[in-house]
């Protein structure tokens, strides 16, 4: 392979590669953020995204990088849901006071992040796309500097992922060793009749790291804490599309480096998705913080999509695709609308702020009901789609006990959902509330008409476009 | 005609257009809106009605099989489909019917928030046709499912004192019997690689999946339906829910859970509803005795009308899983009777709660004298209630017990006990109201029924005198799908 051929497959990582440098320069010697320096960092995400597109399919660094549909289904979701994060996050500081135009950088570093992440080949790569991504993520939680909360949620996060970081790191020496290979598609060859006791320990150790990056039970500790300090608009970006980055590189890692393992590792999945549920439903029924609770939904929602990676196959990956597309854009949506929701200069957190919204921002609040319905799962929103795709493949692979499971705890999830409803539509309103802002009130009603009606539309494309994906990320 | 059902379950969601279109160009929490609203929502409500009888005037009633199909291709290897046989048809009609008699109830006494109201009206009629329409079952589910949302609206916002604890009740019944019903709707696609409802009923299932698969559908249905003793959701929900809301509850979306029985367990899972046979005749009759005598000790109007529904549905049940035409037909009649008759008792509760605020039976007494008129259509489907013969009530009660005594004598016998005490709790009901002296002097000055409510209970008496009179104009119609479905019953079950 030639490095121009190397370079044309890892393009939309060398375009932001050089978009971060170019735009720290800029940002250096302006000093502060501006509008076109943020339209020029969501320009950059943007173009990544279509570069993504058009770029060759391929392989490049020995491997170590592969760019194939599932990826560049990956990225585009992804590099999208990054860039709408860099208004609302600008537009949040900016109303503070606070805009500093380290926040795109960030945001964009992330991105790249994930996106090598969607795109790793072997354990190096692995290991470097997700440090990569944590630790800008880290900085992003504790970007209110003058915030005790927000501090705090950038240390907890920090020394948590550093130790998750460290876990990883050992199951991949352990692979390594077991397995004599860092690539997936030669882990595979090694692995063909399972896994054996040394690489099985390195596989739970990669499992364990992976899963509290997308914070799935009994590795969720520190979501609450974070989403509870962590500046809204971060929040909404860190609950979407790095747990979609990690959902697809745990399932490229797993569908294709341990495909010989399945009977092994999905008894594992299963575990964790359905803990997952249960802890999501469950412990969310006590949370006042709309923040904390949707740490919470976070965790539930993606224990669903675990059921749908414990399937494996074509079937269960495209599920994982098509469930956490639509997750990330309906989450992306909530957190849209409520960055952009204040009383009196101060931002609603609890449900008590939510009182009574329907009647002072109705628009809003319906767009906020249709994501709480969505994440619970109600037709016709989108949430359902997702659950429709995962649920049929755990049955169609044999894990009907472990769906019914999971359906019901949607049940007991359904509590809080509804709660947040009631609050919003039947309780009476304390006073009116700030205009929000333009960013917001677009991204959430863009997204409250992709979860209805457009979502009937959409699958059209996602379907096929998941099914491609799927089937490229399983082969190895 | 093909689109006419479609046509017919998503004209509603046009009026919600024209109601949103008018909300858009008016400042918020108008009365011109409010007003707009009301006209918006009949007008669309009655055309539907129109469209229903359309619907009805071209079937052929000679024919067994599904008419005025369509299908569509969806994405990822769903279809769009819809269509109706006889079972399914008459259902149309009544939702469309009781709709407009809902909005034309709720027209003075809901003045809070009418623009969503008569939206969440519109939406739920459009989710409630399509419900009875779908011939797939992932259409059917997304129908079936999506009630829940206004019916929690309707119920929270609109309701009496305790109506968020009564909206979250029905909310997760409900939601718990559908998922169990969405995981078993998921493994049979995924075992007969079809969600056509005609090819889902023509294949033949595993005697074990048909045991699980019925029990899931039946967690699901006997909610709805309800049965004893999942029924304790309805008379919280019924005593909280606007006027409105109760019609269309008992009125409709009872309905749907005889009909998922009729449509889904019976026909798709034969053997399991013969194993199950038992259990269902056990629960009809609990449902039929144990509920009437609850009822005969409540105190709130509505509370009696909610179980008195729990009592009537038993009938529905035990005739549906008799297994033979006479408990097929009469299952049918009985719940667009009880439709009607339930609907227009509501409506009744209502006229008075209008004037007075109160559902408390002992506040009322001796009515008679200051509202006659009110006193005559209260005692007709006070009767309709109890079934007596020239009622609709009745032929729906005398088919499902005749096909279960054919079935099970002793079920059929202590059924019939259902039928002396539902006589026992509402001309109790009747007396207590309508009869003895004019004691609560509160009462000297109501009014009798005024020109707008009388003509809402016009189409309900004609209804139920009609049905009762000429039961012939339902059973032509459902004769020829329910053989088929006996038919193929009985010779997948050999009984």
């Amino acid at each position: 392979m030639t490095p121009m051929q190397t370079a044309a497959v890892a393009s939309p990582e060398l375009l932001l590669v050089g978009a971060t440098l170019i735009l720290l320069v800029w940002g250096a010697f302006q000093g502060k953020a501006s509008a076109t320096f943020t339209f020029a960092s969501v320009a950059s995400l943007c173009a990544a995204a279509v570069v993504a597109v058009v770029a060759p399919l391929g392989r490049a660094f020995l491997g170590g990088l592969i760019l194939d549909q599932g990826a560049v289904f990956s990225k585009v979701v992804i590099y999208l849901a990054s860039a709408a994060a860099i208004p609302m996050g600008e537009g949040w500081f900016a109303r503070r006071g606070q805009a500093r135009f380290e926040f795109p950088i960030l945001v964009i570093i992330a991105a790249l992040g994930m996106g090598m992440m969607a795109s790793a080949g072997d354990l190096i790569s692995l290991y470097i796309s997700v440090e990569l991504q944590s630790l800008a993520l880290y900085v992003l939680a504790a970007f209110e500097r003058d915030d005790p909360k927000s501090s705090e949620a950038g240390l907890k996060y920090f020394v948590l992922g550093a130790l998750s970081s460290g876990i990883m790191l050992y199951g991949a020496s352990l692979v390594y060793g077991f397995a004599g290979s860092t690539r997936f598609d030669a882990i595979a060859m090694a692995m063909s009749h399972g896994a054996g006791g040394g690489a099985l320990l390195g596989l739970v150790f990669l499992i364990c790291g992976l899963s509290f990056k997308v914070s799935a039970a009994p590795f969720h500790m520190w979501t609450p804490d974070v989403y509870e300090g962590a500046p809204t608009p971060v929040v909404g970006f860190f609950a979407g599309a790095p747990k979609l980055a990690a959902m697809v590189l745990l399932a490229r890692l797993l569908t294709q480096g341990f495909s010989g393992a399945v009977d092994q590792w999905r008894q594992i999945i299963v575990v964790v998705a359905i803990l997952s549920v249960a802890v999501g439903a469950y412990t969310g029924l006590r949370q006042h913080n709309v923040k904390r609770l949707w740490a919470y939904t976070s965790i539930a929602q993606i224990g669903y999509a675990m059921v749908g990676l414990a399937a494996g196959g074509a079937m269960g990956v495209q599920s994982v695709l098509v469930f956490m597309t639509l997750y990330v854009i309906d989450v992306t949506g909530f957190f849209a609308c409520l960055t952009v929701l204040s009383r009196a200069g101060r931002p609603m957190e609890t449900f008590t702020d939510l009182a009574g919204l329907v009647r002072e921002r109705p628009g809003i609040a319906i767009a906020m009901t249709f994501f709480s319905l969505s994440g619970l799962g109600l037709p016709p929103l989108s949430g359902l789609w997702g659950k429709y795709y995962v649920f049929k493949a755990a049955i169609v692979a044999g894990l009907a006990p472990a769906a019914v499971i999971a359906l019901i705890g949607s049940v007991i999830a359904a509590y809080y959902y509804l709660r947040l409803i009631k609050v919003m539509w039947l309780d009476p309103s304390p006073g009116p509330t700030d205009r929000p802002a333009a960013e917001g009130v677009v991204i959430g009603y863009g997204a409250a008409l992709f979860a209805f009606p457009v979502v009937l539309f959409a699958l059209y494309a996602i379907d096929p476009l998941a099914h491609t994906a799927a089937a490229a990320l399983i082969q190895p | 005609m093909s689109g006419i059902l479609s046509l017919t379950t998503f004209l509603p969601l046009l009026g919600v257009a024209g109601i949103l279109l008018v909300r858009g160009l008016a400042p918020a929490n108008d009365e011109r809106t409010a007003s707009a609203a009301r006209w918006i929502a009949l007008a669309t409500t009655l055309a539907t009605f129109v469209l229903s009888v359309a619907v009805v005037a071209t079937f052929h009633p000679s024919q067994s099989g599904f008419q005025m199909q369509e299908d569509i291709n969806w994405f990822g290897g769903l279809r769009y489909r819809m269509g109706v046989d006889g079972i399914s048809v008459l259902f149309v009609p009544l939702t469309a019917f009781l709709m407009p008699l809902c909005i034309a109830a709720s027209w003075r006494s809901i003045k809070d928030r009418v623009v969503e109201y008569m939206i969440a009206f519109l939406v739920l009629e459009t989710l409630v046709i399509g419900v009875f329409c779908a011939l797939d079952i992932i259409v059917f589910y997304l129908f079936f499912e999506g009630q829940l949302i206004p019916m929690f609206l309707i119920i929270g916002i609109w309701g009496g004192q305790n109506r968020v604890y009564a909206a979250f009740k029905f909310f997760l019944y409900t939601l718990l019997g559908s998922v169990l019903m969405l995981a078993a709707i998921l493994a049979m696609i995924s075992i007969a690689h079809t969600s056509s409802i005609p090819e889902l009923m023509r294949y033949h299932f595993s005697p074990t999946y048909q045991t699980w698969f019925w029990l899931a559908f039946f967690a699901s249905f006997a909610v709805k339906m309800p049965m004893w003793p999942v029924h304790t959701w309805l008379p919280d929900a019924h005593v909280e829910a606007p006027t409105a809301g109760s019609v269309i509850l008992a009125g409709i979306l009872l309905k749907m859970g005889g009909y998922g029985f009729m449509r889904f367990s019976v026909p798709m899972f034969p053997a399991a509803s013969v194993e199950f046979t038992p259990l269902i005749f056990a629960l009809s009759m609990i449902a039929i005795v144990y509920t009437s005598l609850v009822a005969f000790r409540q105190d709130d109007m509505k509370k009696l009308i909610a179980y008195s529904s729990v009592a009537h549905m038993g009938f529905v049940t035990m005739g549906i899983f008799s297994g033979n035409l006479q408990g097929e037909q009469g299952a049918i009649f009985q719940m667009l009777s009880h439709g009607v008759i339930s609907g227009a008792l509501f409506l009744c509760v209502g006229v008075v709660y209008d004037r007075m605020h109160t559902r408390e039976i002992a506040y009322y007494g001796g009515l008679v004298t200051k509202m006659p008129i009110y006193a005559a259509v209260f005692m007709l489907f006070t009767m309709g209630n109890v079934g007596l013969p020239g009622t609709s009530g009745f032929v729906g009660e005398i088919l499902t017990l005749t096909g279960t005594y054919g079935v099970s004598t002793w079920t059929a016998i202590v059924a019939v006990s259902g039928v002396i005490l539902s006589a026992m709790y509402a001309l109790t009901l009747y007396r207590r109201i309508i009869f003895g002296q004019l004691t609560n002097p509160s009462l000297a000055a109501i009014g009798d029924l005024v020109g707008r409510e009388a003509i809402i209970f016009l189409p309900l008496i004609v209804a139920t005198l009609a049905l009762g009179f000429q039961p012939r104009l339902v059973l032509s119609i459902t004769d020829a799908a329910t053989t088929h479905m006996v038919d193929v019953f009985h010779a997948a079950t050999g009984r």
